[in-house]
Order: structure tokens, then C-alpha cells, then sequence
């Protein structure tokens, strides 16, 4: 038989799209899962910037960047976010790791 | 084209042919027999004669590893090892073909460990039959040179990109003086042309990744994609060998034929006991009896389907292989060629002779071309035979 050449694929497997990772989903092997609690957040971007995955949502259309949120896909439940987390509402933090059960 | 006429060792007009390419990096670790040709081609550098960036490693791993960077570079490049540094390089070897990379190497045919021997046999580039590279054998220094010089040509090839690997038996052509024809520089590198990558880390416009992670969802289309590439790889061996041949004389194709048109009784060989066996078979000739050669030059991509036609119709078939293949059923030559056979009536068995360097003589040819005989005339034969070998 003959085999022909995949017309989707570059040659040998490269990658051309750059920040493709941001697309490839891996956050489903965690077990603790980080909540977010809105009230608690003063917007520090510590969680974002300790975040060693793509997995804090922040919106930078503003004069400052507001957090928004966990983004499932990229998550692994790591939890350096809730660790780093500063408790500056009365003593609170934004972020708390919690057992995820489905 | 007139050529010059050079009497020189196989690893020496190796060193030739990968020089007439100006390649832009060259990364090798010393291993016998191959030591001499990048021994001769650091001597063109040291001299001024090229200006190939030279990179020194501490393995043959390494070597490959910083080929791989170079031509992901888009940098024309090669390597040259032996042995038990081809089986270091292992890793790398089969991650060369997958990225695509037509990096060249000479792969001097030695034993693999252990015991340790230095002495040829063709069990290093057997185990790297299945890696995706492209392989050429070689009779002689003149075959080792022109297949050094066509194997920038195929492996660059736009719908190729594969490395390519010429090999050469250890010793009885590495470092034997042969005549030999070659071509002047400019010619040469007329030929080869200069190199275009299909793809370069050094673009920062067009930034890509090399070598990603390739898991269940992907990796299987990338395998197909390299069996596609080296279906076509077989015809751009055949273009690129029509066209050496018009520029040269010297004319080859995935296998040469040696008094084979009428011959009942055919050996199929590879490298340089194909000499040995020609001898032999002209004895037989005169003695009326109908016996040729096989000799094949490319074993990967294997022409499966072009040496089922060449032995179509034969009385009896033996293949010779340089290895063994422990636990498998006979040598790796015998194995392709008594599966690429099946549905035909034609006997074929297989030899295993001249591993670690042992003499492959005149005696054991008209053993073989006798034991053909005997299958002809429907006598029954082991399908394995050891050759050469005191029991």
C-alpha cells in the first residue's frame, strides 16, 4: 500500500501558531480545585503572576487588572495561588483550595 | 564531466563528498573505524579548505543531539559514527526523522558490543533499519562517495526531508586505498545545490516549536505523514541516481543487477562482499552455470515490491545478511525479502555470514552458489544458515 502526505499537519510535527498552549486543555487530573471568593480579592495579581500554568483570568481592559476567576482547562490544583494568596480582607484570602467532587 | 581520478581510503572520499556540500555544521565523536574521515574533514577546516563549524561533544548523543539543533537551525548538516556510538545516539536518531531533518550521516559499518569488536558487520545499521532514515549501502569507496554526494540531494529534497545515512563496511572499505572517480568541487556542489530548510528556529518573525509534546491525539497522523514521506523517498532516490548518472557515468538504482537477466540461481547481498561474490559467480558462469547478484544499495526505504519483480521466476534465491537478528527469524535482509516474496513459488532461504569482521571468502560464495543448486534441483534447505562459522 502507499500512504500519502497529511495535508492538515506541518512536517515534522512542528508547531507554527505561536501561544497554542493556551488551547490545549490539561487541568483534568487535580483533585483540590481553588474557589475563589470575589469579596476577599483586593486585585494583588499574586495568584497570576505565581501561577506556573495559564490558569488565572484577569482582565487588563481597565486602568488596573481585575481578576476574574480560575480557568478550568489549565488548572491542576496545585494550589501555589491559595498559598500565595495574601488574607488582606480581615484576615481572608480570595483564593481557598477545596476538594472537588463530582 | 571529466572527473579525476583519486586513489584514496572510503572514509577519506567521504570526507570528500560531505566537503563538496559546504555544509555549515558538522558535529562527530571519535569512534574506529569511522575516526579517520572526520579526522580528514577537521584537517579541511584546519587547512582553510571549508569553513564547517565544527562542533566538539562528549558522546555520539551528544553529536546527534547538536546535529538535530544545528538542522532545526536551518543549518546543512552531518555527523559520521560507527557501532556502539550509532547505538548511543539511539534516541536522537529516531527524533532526526521525525522532525523532519535531512541531516546526513556516514554510518561506518562496525559490530555491535559485545565482545568488543572493531571489525565490520552490518548490526549497527540494521538496528537502525526501523529509526525512518534513509539508508545506502556501499560496495566500494567509489559507491560510499557517490552515495555521500547523492544523499544531500535526496534527503533535502522538498517532498523528502529525511536524513539520509550512507554506510560502508568497517575496515574493508573505510580504510582500504581504492581508485576512485570524483567530481570537481564546483560540479559537485552545482549538483547538491544550496540548502533550503523546510523549516528554522533562527526566523524570530515566524517563531515555532520543535518537538512538542505529541500525545493520543496527534502522534499516530504524525507517524502516517513519515510513512508518506518515505514512500516518496524511494522515488527521489531513483531521480536523483538518474540524474547522478547522467551527470557521472556511474548509474544506480535501489539495486544493482550482476549477470541477473538469465540467472536461475540468485544471491542477494548488500555492501562490499557483493565484490567478493561477483568474482565467484563468474567462475560459475564459465562453468555454465546460471547464477547472479542481487546487490542491494537501498535498504530504506525498502523496494519491496521492485525485488519481488527481480526475483520473480527464479529456481532457489539465498539472501546473505552481515547480522543477526536474535530471536528473530533470520537476518533482517531475509526477513524483508521472504515476506516481499510471498505468493511466489520461488525458494528463498538466508545466510547469516561475517559477523564482527570475520573473512567472507571465495569458499563460502561457491558454498551458497552450491547450496543453491541443491535447492533447484528440489532439495530441501534450512531456511537460517550459519556461514563461515566453525561449529
Amino acid at each position: 500500500m502507499s500512504f500519502l502526505p497529511n495535508s492538515q499537519l506541518h512536517t515534522g510535527g512542528i508547531i507554527r501558531e505561536a501561544g497554542n498552549a493556551f488551547d490545549y486543555k490539561t487541568g483534568d487530573w487535580r483533585t483540590f480545585v481553588p474557589e475563589f471568593i470575589e469579596d476577599n480579592c483586593i486585585h494583588c495579581m499574586f495568584c497570576w503572576i505565581y501561577c506556573p500554568d495559564d490558569a488565572i483570568a484577569i482582565d487588563t481592559s481597565g486602568p488596573k487588572p481585575v481578576m476574574k476567576g480560575i480557568i478550568d482547562g489549565h488548572c491542576k490544583g496545585c494550589g501555589i495561588c491559595a498559598h500565595e494568596c495574601p488574607p488582606a480582607k480581615k484576615g481572608k484570602s480570595a483564593l481557598v483550595m477545596v476538594r472537588e467532587e463530582k | 564531466m571529466e572527473q579525476k581520478l583519486m586513489a584514496l581510503s572510503g572514509n577519506e572520499a567521504v570526507a570528500y563528498a560531505f566537503k563538496q556540500a559546504r555544509p555549515h555544521v558538522a558535529s562527530a565523536f571519535p569512534i574506529t573505524p569511522q575516526t579517520e574521515m572526520m579526522h580528514k574533514y577537521a584537517e579541511f577546516v584546519a587547512n582553510g579548505e571549508i569553513d564547517t563549524e565544527m562542533i566538539l561533544v562528549e558522546s555520539e548523543h551528544s553529536a546527534m543531539s547538536a546535529a538535530v539543533g544545528s538542522a532545526a537551525a536551518g543549518a546543512r548538516t552531518f555527523t559520521a559514527t560507527s557501532s556502539a556510538g550509532f547505538a548511543l545516539m539511539w534516541e536522537i536518531v529516531y527524533i532526526t526523522a521525525s522532525l523532519r531533518l535531512p541531516i546526513c550521516m556516514a554510518l561506518v559499518n562496525r559490530a555491535l558490543s559485545g565482545n568488543i569488536n572493531i571489525h565490520c558487520d552490518h548490526s549497527d545499521s540494521m538496528g537502525g533499519r526501523d529509526a525512518g532514515w534513509i539508508q545506502l549501502f556501499s560496495e566500494n569507496a567509489q559507491e560510499a562517495y557517490d552515495n555521500a554526494v547523492m544523499s544531500w540531494r535526496i534527503g533535502e529534497h522538498k517532498d523528502v526531508r529525511l536524513p539520509v545515512m550512507t554506510t560502508y563496511d568497517g575496515f574493508i572499505i573505510s580504510h582500504t586505498a581504492d581508485s576512485l572517480h570524483m567530481l570537481p568541487d564546483d560540479a559537485a556542489y552545482k549538483f547538491i545545490g544550496p540548502y533550503k530548510p523546510g523549516y528554522t528556529l533562527l526566523d524570530v518573525e515566524n517563531p515555532i516549536t520543535v518537538g512538542p509534546l505529541d500525545l493520543t491525539d496527534y502522534y499516530f497522523e504524525h507517524k502516517a505523514d513519515q510513512l508518506a514521506a518515505y514512500d516518496k523517498a524511494a522515488e527521489i532516490v531513483g531521480k536523483v541516481s538518474e540524474e547522478y548518472g547522467e551527470l557521472t557515468g556511474r548509474h544506480y538504482g535501489f539495486c544493482e543487477e550482476y549477470k541477473l537477466d538469465d540467472a536461475d540461481l540468485v544471491m542477494v547481498i548488500l555492501g562490499s562482499s557483493a565484490g567478493t561474490a561477483k568474482d565467484v559467480i563468474d567462475e560459475y558462469r564459465n562453468k555454465g552455470v546460471k547464477v547472479g547478484l542481487l546487490k542491494v544499495r537501498m535498504f530504506r526505504p525498502f523496494p519491496a515490491s521492485y525485488i519481488a519483480a527481480k526475483l520473480a521466476g527464479r529456481k532457489a534465491v539465498a539472501v546473505l545478511d552481515r547480522s543477526a537478528s536474535f530471536g528473530g527469524f533470520g537476518g533482517p535482509v531475509f526477513t524483508e525479502i521472504r515476506s516481499a516474496m510471498y505468493g511466489q513459488q520461488v525458494p528463498v532461504h538466508g545466510y547469516i555470514y561475517g559477523l564482527g569482521g570475520r573473512d567472507f571468502d571465495l569458499k563460502q560464495v561457491a558454498t551458497v552458489i552450491e547450496d543453491l543448486q541443491k535447492v533447484a534441483s528440489g532439495g530441501a534447505f534450512e531456511d537460517i544458515n550459519l556461514l563461515g562459522v566453525r561449529s
